[in-house]
């Protein structure tokens, strides 16, 4: 049964690669009524990504750049680079520096062809009171402050994504395994492989998980053509998406956008095997800690304060 | 032989009282209704539901539930009846059984609606897709649902083929089967509670509470909406069914409802006394957060209906008059319906992981495509009540009526 679903699969792919070749070169093509048919039909017996070899994967993945091209009208790359040697990803975060502009949120939207509508954000700011003792539990946040200007008097911020905890329970609950931790510690989704039951969502402990509870819709001048099958391609109504350290920059040696977007430097992002890295400098050197840490998730996502404690007032 | 059969039962599901064709057409017209719903869910998504990230389950996975309870509570005849060989029950057990039946199928629909993306289901099948077992507490439930499912079609229809034959059927050879329910039933409905109290994320479900507190809530519900079925039926038909049976089973329930009192006392005890940063979605839903409040009637409302049940029935005089009996059950089922969805899935996300309050209520579609399912849920039951009561009282078939089995 399997296999016979796969081979039919297949098929379609090998005459989409027909097809691809006969128009190769070109962009945009325009594809037939039937094409997207079959496009669809394949979707739906398509495998899990690790089930597919590396025939397979090229196929989806030139299908995806075809796909895609034609519908935002630009060049797309499609790629599903795979973890690097030696390399687990970590962060951290400068919590005396934030001041709650949320140019890190705009970012990762627009790098990760995130849904404006109905709006998804994979990062959140979330602002408090100064002398709140309850933050680190993070129970009193308000995460829709709207001033005129930030960072507000009185005020601290903390900004929050997938933590990518080296025991993420996300993994652990999900009834079909589309969701895993990768060599390099990155937490992903298929986002062919999710069914949208939201398990994960109930067991993240940092509400790091987003569900596309409508189409997305994505405006086509802004679309990022530079996707990852595992990371920022545009998602599908009815699946969770997340963070993926931005899977198509870091795995390239990149930063990660919401690194690059923050204006005071809040956020250092680097490889925590290297020992020469700046993350391993913070880690060393500065006093960090972790969000919950008595859940014991394990996240390689750190905070930490450069300069007092920005607590008090 | 076969032929015969199927013509019976075909003329005992069309055929019947007024009453009964009323009944069917408004379960059928709420079915469809529910199913246009669903239509516009499919197109849409569950952004047609009121359910959003920081409330991400919502009605369907409350009624869900519920359900196994009320699947799980079949348990409560079979137990006195094939067990302690209580012998009046035994009119009622196979009717229970196909409670069972229905109330799991209504479940399996709970669940199919609240995935985002149902056309994947196949990725949930062993070996063709990927399943996550044992990590993944999901995984048990679907395992543990549909072997409760076949179980009881299996019970069922092994009785009422043999009783449609005019044998008499050995209780010997489905022994094992009837024992194997009861832990079956009582796995189904802790490995749901597992779903929820194996979430240290949600520090209102992760209490080892939860899981027999469904257990007995669970026998309270399931039975109580049986108690009422029973008296219909032994008002529509001509199916003995004894006092002393229904004695039996609102005694069960109300044992039942003390353990409930007495855990949900317990829980209280320990936020309440303890009164850590935990407590949060407590107090959300006992008397408001931060100004958010709308959980608060519902949940005092169960209480309350729940104690008075309670004290109805911990009276036998009192639990012995129908009148009574009825208004009990009426409360029981409204309390726990009230408990498992306001009570208990609502509260588990709010406050959400980040601190949001998002106060989440079903909208109408939610509503609507639910009373769909339950009225398929009960197309279901009441089908296979009239049938199981035809064959048992000789209307179609051999049976012997006068004979218990
Ligand atoms: S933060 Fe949430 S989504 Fe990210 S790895 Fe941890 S549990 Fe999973
Ligand atoms: S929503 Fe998707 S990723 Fe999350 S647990 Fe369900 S199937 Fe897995």
């Amino acid at each position: 049964m399997s296999d016979d679903i796969k081979g039919r699969a297949k098929s379609l792919i090998t005459r989409r690669k027909f097809l691809a070749g006969l128009t190769a070169g070109a962009a945009a093509t325009a594809l037939t009524a039937g094409d997207a048919g079959a496009y669809a039909f394949e979707e739906l017996f398509r495998q899990h990504y690790k089930r597919l070899d590396a025939d397979d994967l090229k196929d989806i993945l030139a299908k995806l750049e075809e796909e895609l091209s034609f519908k935002y009208g630009k060049k797309v790359h499609a790629k599903a680079t795979p973890p690097g040697d030696n390399t687990v990803f970590g962060y951290a975060l400068d919590l005396s520096r934030c001041i709650g502009c949320r140019r890190c949120v705009y970012a990762c939207v627009r790098e990760n062809n995130l849904s404006r509508d109905p709006e998804v954000q994979w990062i959140k700011v979330l602002e408090f009171q100064k002398g709140n003792n309850k933050w680190q539990g993070l129970e009193h946040s308000n995460r829709y402050y709207n001033p005129e200007q930030v960072p507000e008097k009185g005020r601290f911020y903390v900004p929050v994504q997938c933590q990518q905890c080296k025991k993420p329970p996300c993994v652990k609950v999900c009834p079909v395994q589309a969701t895993w931790q990768e060599a390099d510690g990155i937490v992903v989704v298929d986002y062919n492989w999710c069914i949208g039951c939201r398990f994960c969502m109930a067991a993240c402990p940092y509400g790091a998980r987003n569900f596309n509870w409508g189409k997305p819709s994505i405006p086509k001048e802004e679309f990022n053509p530079d996707v990852h099958y595992l990371g920022n391609r545009p998602q599908y109504k009815g699946i969770v998406g997340k963070c993926t350290f931005c899977i198509q920059r870091s795995r390239e040696g990149k930063y990660t956008a919401c690194v690059e977007a923050c204006p005071v430097g809040a956020r250092k992002f680097g490889n925590l095997m290297d020992p020469n890295s700046e993350i391993r400098y913070i880690l060393e050197n500065m006093k960090v800690f972790r969000l919950k840490e008595e859940l014991d998730t394990n996240p390689k996502f750190f905070y930490f304060f450069s300069m007092g404690t920005g607590v008090k007032s | 032989m076969v032929i015969d059969a199927i013509n019976g039962i075909v003329r005992t599901v069309v055929s019947g009282s007024k009453e009964y064709k009323v009944w069917m057409g408004f379960l059928s017209l709420l079915a469809l209704v529910g199913i246009a719903f669903v239509f516009r869910q499919v197109d849409q998504g569950l952004i047609a539901t009121n359910m959003r990230d920081d409330v991400s389950w919502g009605w369907y996975i409350a009624n869900f539930t519920f359900l196994v309870g009320v699947a799980a509570a079949a348990v409560v005849l079979v137990i006195p009846y094939y067990i302690y060989k209580f012998e009046p029950i035994g009119e009622i057990v196979l009717i229970g059984e196909i409670m069972a039946v229905a109330a799991v199928s209504m479940c399996l629909m709970f669940i199919v609606l609240d995935m985002g993306s149902p056309e994947r289901f196949w990725h949930l099948i062993p070996m063709i897709g990927i399943f996550n077992f044992p990590q993944s507490i999901l995984t048990w439930d679907v395992v543990v649902l549909n072997m409760y499912l076949v179980l009881n079609l299996t019970l069922v229809v092994y009785a009422l083929s043999k009783t449609y034959a005019g044998k008499s059927y050995k209780t010997k050879l489905i022994m094992p089967l009837i024992f194997f329910s009861v832990p079956a039933a009582i796995s189904i409905h802790t490995v749901t509670a597992f779903l929820y109290l194996g979430a240290p994320a949600r520090p209102f479900w992760n209490t080892a509470v939860l899981a027999p507190r469904f257990i007995a809530s669970a026998f309270c519900s399931g039975p109580a909406f049986m108690l009422i079925i029973f008296q219909i039926i032994r008002k529509t038909t001509k199916l003995n069914i004894t006092d002393a049976a229904l004695h039996k089973v609102a005694e069960i329930v109300t044992w039942c409802m003390a353990v409930n009192l007495f855990l949900l006392g317990s829980e209280v005890f320990k936020e309440v006394y303890s009164a850590t940063a935990h407590i949060e979605p407590f107090n959300y839903l006992w008397h408001g957060l931060r100004g958010h409040d709308q959980l608060v009637p519902w949940i005092w409302t169960a209480l309350i209906v729940n104690s008075i049940a309670f004290l109805i029935l911990i009276v036998p005089s009192i639990r012995k008059n129908f009148f009574m009996l009825n208004i009990a059950c009426v409360f029981i089922f409204i309390g726990v319906y009230i408990e498992k969805g306001m009570g208990l899935i609502f509260p588990g996300f709010i406050p959400s992981t980040l601190g949001a309050i998002y106060d989440y209520m079903p909208n109408a579609m939610e509503l609507w495509i639910s009373l769909g399912v339950w009225a398929i849920g009960l197309l279901i039951f009441t089908v296979g009540a009239k049938i199981c009561i035809a064959i048992k009282t000789g209307e179609i078939g051999h049976a012997d009526p006068s004979a218990h089995h």
